[in-house]
């Protein structure tokens, strides 16, 4: 059922949106940022910042965008002389107790006082009286430092603590200028999701020690991508610089996270990084292993899978992505497959302010998806069946001391296929393979959202993704055009096997994900 | 790291002692049927904290905290928004003097000088080295007709001068 | 009457009649000046009986802002769904006016009354009376007071058998001027920061623990018991010829006068009465120089303005400036303007609750600036970054503190623009240590 609409001019656009939206909003529709500090789209408003005062046409006096809804028939000027003058004293008082620490200050590159000021403010400062601030930083807790004398106290990270949160234990201490955000000495800001206020801090004042003075943020590339956390799924932009990931930063995704992300996830990045990888294939020669290249190793992989016999066994990481899981399973046709997804649990942290969004107990992201596609969680029972199975398939999985003893007394053919070299001495092959930053792929989280991840750095050594692998293997030797040669590919044959993936493609998937039709779980088996 | 002055000679740190026990909880307890929440109980009871102890320590707003339901980061900023709260110990008696502008013109700051002298503080917000007495320096007292007026703890004394000072200081032991 | 000097002729003594008799604080001493009997009546009539009342009288309201008292109380619902509730607004902390404290320490009972009928008026049966930290004998004195009412049934669960409940509850401030701002008061009572809210939501919709609330000041509700006992068309015709502000005014007027005190005036007795007559003029030797007549949020007035001015909402505006909360404060020729707008910056600035950029570091700002002048670093360019700073500062904010503070600074500059440049050209001696 549409929304009652209004009709407002904003800055000469025409435009038509529901009762009651705020004109920051409105504004947003017809591709105009009014600039603002305090507001937030996930957080309470309280119009203190006054940043995003605009003209309205017959108001006495100009109005906060953030708090003041549309009425019919309003014109609003954005950027009329009024609007910008105010705009420029905002910022000309909000510069003369701010601290010259653009050289040595994270937020630099990404800064809204260094934006709007460069965009509208002054170029000179008119300050010539002596500095008010001397305040020494503080350590708020387990990542997060505060700088006061950067604050400009939008009281956004107050906000978040105390509505979002539900955690009240920031506040805004003293009075006037002498205000500053404070925390009581008994509580720290240790939080799960904590973390989020660095993200919401316009300036650098509110810093992650995790990322403190790592990388500027002009040198960052940005990917967006999903979080590899637990199944909620959360959207994030990988951070890399020079190949490296240096920071998880939440990405706007109204129906999964909002904006936040938990300390876990932000925190979890650094397996990404590692760099003892599998470099080269390897293949079995008597009792070692001699690297090789993907066409050797793509045909002994190939005779492997042909010659086994009996059954199946795939022990997979619960960060695999649908397209290898799905190829994985394909490539095993012809076998009675036992397939098992590794879910390590956690400890259940919701963010109370938003139902429906927590970190999860399942620390998986793609346990669904693996659902979806015939694996099963029961990791035990897939242990046992490795003993006498024909033919056992590692995915990646992280392997303890139980499950390397399950592997080393498999009476079959083992082939591995790995990030980092495991414990696998009776692997006839240990293939490199990507990780989740190292390829494009798709998870599907516990509300059946198959959401895309993208590529956030290159493959190392001759790494490649799981579906590649198997999808080559299906296909056979020689040039063969049935092989995927890319994820979408890869995913859009999905739909044959399994129809709960028919008809969608990753394009149709976009940035913000599908939710899957209603099916049951499974009732698409491989044939 | 406020701006506020701080007071010369603190007390050594002392294990708190609860404030809302016996008949203090009683009172507090009467005054939750005032409000319909207990957070609309935190300045009375902040006020009973300070009216026992003579201040309002970190431990002291843990209590308030428990009591009420709330954080102490919470109870932390309301204290520190109101500036009658102290938050550090100050003298046994505590002198306010106005200097704002209607009795700034009358003279205050000359009796605010006749304060500092008198009661051996020397400075605004430092605690005179008998422990007897801080001065501070506050706004607009509501009695701008009656020059200059202070509030020595609880008491409300009009048309103070310099010359009125010391007899007036001697009144508090 | 001009306590603590006895009536002046040209007073028109009501809500003063017994500032200095201590029977009048007792409520038998009360009851016998004729105290309660507008609450009884009020109690048999209907809410809105009173409501038109209080509006054909054209009572404004008497803590600064003027707004008609019977216009706000007619914007509660009529209907009681959720509690409703009044607050008096007992903060008085405007420089220059001290009227509130006189009410409540010689005639508590007075103020009760009148919370207690507009109480019923708004279908409220609670009302919360916050009085400012440093009031401790206005304290005293009303909790005295208010126990007595419970106890001879002027308050309580039958106020005077009639089976309409009213209560009143004291809440103490603890030291915030901006807590005086009616929304900022609710978050007071409420146990936040004293932090104004936006609006809307407006407190009749939604205000006190996010129900329909009305606030009113001291000396307005103070005057309602009287409109009931003596009618609207008295009220009303306290008036000297300007129908829109009527009834009179407890004038605070303080500084250099012969005889600073609280003189009860008609609206629209001419200021120099004030001045001259009830007031004395300036004290011995010496002549008028600057006079703020609306507490000190309002632009300074020279004394020709001051003379010409009428008292009341609209005859100040005439003159350039607004009656305010009525807190005179006289200059006279001894006074240093430059020093005293610093000492005003200063005291906004240490009162500003932090939330608006402009407030904030505008308050700030320009108490550094003056105090730089009158440290002798001063510059041509202060006048201009004075000037937009108070531009700036001016109808950009979600309270009025910021513009406050512009307003001496604006009609400072406007009008005492010699003292300034004194200081910047260095004939003026500094008085203040540079930092």
């Amino acid at each position: 059922m549409a929304d009652e609409l209004v009709n407002v001019t904003i800055d000469g656009m025409q435009l038509a949106v529901p009762k009651g939206t705020p004109i920051i909003e409105a504004a947003k529709q017809a591709g105009l940022l009014v600039p603002h500090y305090c507001y937030h789209p996930s957080l309470p408003s309280p119009a203190v910042c006054r940043m995003c005062l605009v003209e309205v046409e017959k108001a006495p006096k100009l109005m906060p965008a953030c708090v003041t809804a549309v009425a019919e028939g309003q014109v609003v000027h954005v950027n009329s002389p009024t609007a910008k003058k105010a705009r420029e004293g905002v910022l000309e008082l909000l510069l003369i107790n701010h601290p010259l620490d653009c050289p040595i200050c994270d937020q630099s590159g990404e800064c809204e006082l260094q934006n709007y000021t460069f965009q509208e403010g002054r170029s000179a400062t008119r300050y010539q009286e002596y500095a008010k601030r001397y305040n020494p930083v503080e350590d708020f807790g387990p990542d997060v430092l505060y700088v006061p004398n950067r604050c400009i106290l939008c009281t956004r990270c107050v906000r978040f603590m105390e509505d979002v949160a539900d955690t009240p234990v920031l506040n805004v201490s003293e009075r006037g200028d002498r205000a500053y955000i404070g925390i009581a000495e008994q509580q720290r800001l240790d939080h799960p999701w904590a973390g989020n206020v660095v993200d919401l801090c316009p300036v650098g004042s509110l810093l992650s020690k995790d990322f403190l003075h790592k990388a500027r943020a002009w040198d960052l590339d940005k990917t967006a991508s999903v979080c590899p956390g637990c199944t909620q799924g959360c959207n994030i932009s990988i951070d890399t610089r020079d190949e490296i990931v240096v920071r998880i930063r939440p990405r706007a995704n109204l129906e999964v996270n909002r904006h936040f992300i938990c300390d876990y996830g932000r925190m979890n990045y650094r397996w990404l990084n590692r760099g003892d990888r599998v470099e080269a294939p390897l293949v079995r020669d008597g009792a070692r292993h001699l690297a090789t290249d993907w066409d050797t190793a793509l045909d002994r992989l190939g005779q492997v899978v042909r010659g086994a016999s009996g059954g199946a066994v795939i022990l997979a990481s619960g960060r695999a992505s649908t397209e290898s899981l799905g190829l994985a399973r394909a490539m095993l046709d012809r076998f009675q497959v036992t397939a098992a997804v590794q879910v390590p649990l956690g400890d259940e942290a919701p963010l109370a302010g938003i139902p429906g969004l927590a970190l999860r107990r399942e620390r998986a992201p793609n346990l669904v998806g693996a659902r979806l596609l015939g694996y099963t969680a029961q990791w035990e029972a897939a242990l046992r069946a490795v003993t006498d199975a024909g033919l056992v398939v590692l995915l990646d999985a992280d392997l303890g001391p139980d499950d390397e003893a399950a592997l080393a007394a498999a009476r079959g053919m083992v082939v591995v296929l790995a990030t980092v070299m495991p414990e696998a001495r009776n692997a006839e092959l240990i293939l490199p393979v990507t990780t989740m930053a190292e390829e494009n792929g798709t998870y599907v989280n516990r509300d059946r959202r198959v959401q895309r991840y993208q590529q956030a750095k290159a493959q190392p050594g001759m790494a490649r993704p799981v579906w590649w692998v198997a999808g080559e293997v299906i296909a056979g030797p020689g040039p063969d055009a049935s092989a995927p040669s890319t994820a979408a590919e890869a995913f859009a044959q999905l739909g044959e096997r399994w129809p709960v993936f028919a008809g969608l493609s990753h394009e149709e998937i976009g940035y913000t994900g599908r939710v899957l039709g209603e099916m049951a779980a499974g009732a698409g088996v491989a044939r | 790291m406020s701006g506020a002055a701080k007071a010369h000679g603190t007390t050594p740190a002392e294990e708190h002692r609860p404030v809302f026990v016996g008949p203090a909880r009683a009172r507090l307890e009467q005054l939750f049927a005032k409000y319909p929440t207990r957070q609309a109980c935190l300045l009375p009871a902040l006020w009973m904290v300070q009216e026992a102890r003579g201040w309002i320590s970190e431990q002291a707003i843990g209590e308030v905290a428990d009591v009420l339901e709330l954080t102490p980061a919470y109870v932390k900023g309301v204290v520190t928004f109101y500036t009658m709260y102290h938050t550090h110990p100050v003298g046994r008696h505590f002198i306010q003097v106005c200097t704002t502008s209607p009795c700034n013109i009358c003279g205050a700051e000359d009796v605010v000088k006749a304060l500092l002298q008198a009661t051996g503080c020397g400075e605004l917000g430092a605690t005179s080295p008998d422990g007897r007495f801080t001065v501070i320096e506050v706004e607009c007292l509501g009695a701008c007709g009656f020059p200059t007026p202070i509030l020595v703890d609880d008491d409300f004394i009009e048309n103070v001068t310099p010359e009125k000072v010391p007899g007036i200081v001697q009144r508090y032991p | 009457m001009g306590y603590p000097h006895p009536s002046h002729p040209k007073e028109t003594v009501v809500l003063s009649k017994h500032f200095g008799d201590p029977e009048a604080r007792g409520y038998a001493g009360w009851v016998k000046h004729g105290g309660y009997q507008a609450l009884r009546k009020a109690v048999g009539m209907t809410r809105d009986a009173i409501v038109e009342e209080v509006k054909a009288s054209g009572l404004r309201g008497r803590g600064g802002a003027g707004f008609p008292t019977g216009l706000k109380w007619s914007f509660m619902p009529k209907e009681v769904v959720k509690p409703h509730y009044l607050v008096c607004n007992a903060d008085e902390s405007e420089p220059g006016t001290f009227k509130d404290r006189e009410i409540m320490r010689w005639t508590p009972h007075a103020l009760i009354e009148g919370c207690a009928i507009a109480a019923y008026a708004i279908g409220a049966e609670r009302c919360y009376i916050y009085i400012r930290g440093e009031f401790t004998e206005p304290w005293r004195v009303m909790s005295a007071a208010v126990e007595e009412a419970f106890a001879n049934g002027a308050l309580g669960d039958s106020v005077f058998g009639s089976g309409k409940r009213i209560e009143i509850v004291l809440h103490r401030g603890a030291g915030a001027y901006i807590c005086g701002e009616e929304t900022a008061m609710m978050n007071s009572i409420e146990g936040r920061r004293g932090n104004p809210r936006i609006k809307p939501p407006f407190p009749a919709v939604a205000g006190l623990f996010g129900m329909p609330t009305t606030i009113n000041n001291v000396e307005t509700l103070a005057a309602v018991p009287h409109i009931l006992n003596r009618g609207a068309a008295w009220y009303k015709s306290l008036c000297l010829g300007n129908p829109k502000s009527t009834g009179t005014k407890l004038v605070s007027v303080c500084g250099h006068v012969q005889r600073p005190g609280n003189y009860e005036v008609t609206m629209g007795t001419p200021m120099r009465d004030i001045l001259y007559d009830m007031c004395g003029g300036p004290p011995a030797g010496r002549r008028f120089k600057a006079i703020i007549p609306g507490g000190s949020s309002v632009p300074i007035m020279t004394v020709e303005e001051a003379e010409a001015a009428l008292f009341d909402y609209e005859g100040v505006v005439e003159q350039g400036s607004m009656l305010g909360s009525a807190g005179m404060i006289v200059m006279d020729d001894r006074t240093d303007m430059v020093y005293q707008i610093w000492r005003l910056a200063r005291f906004y600035a240490h009162e500003s609750c932090a939330q608006c950029t402009q407030c904030r570091e505008g308050t700030a700002w320009t108490t550094k600036i003056l105090e730089r002048i009158l440290a002798g670093k001063g510059k041509q360019d202060d006048f201009q970054l004075l000037l937009d700073l108070a531009e700036n500062m001016t109808g950009k904010t979600i309270c009025v503190l910021s513009d406050s503070c512009a307003a001496p600074v604006v009609s400072g500059i406007q009008k005492f623009r010699s003292e300034f440049e004194a200081y910047i050209a260095g004939s003026r001696e500094p008085v203040l240590a540079a930092i």
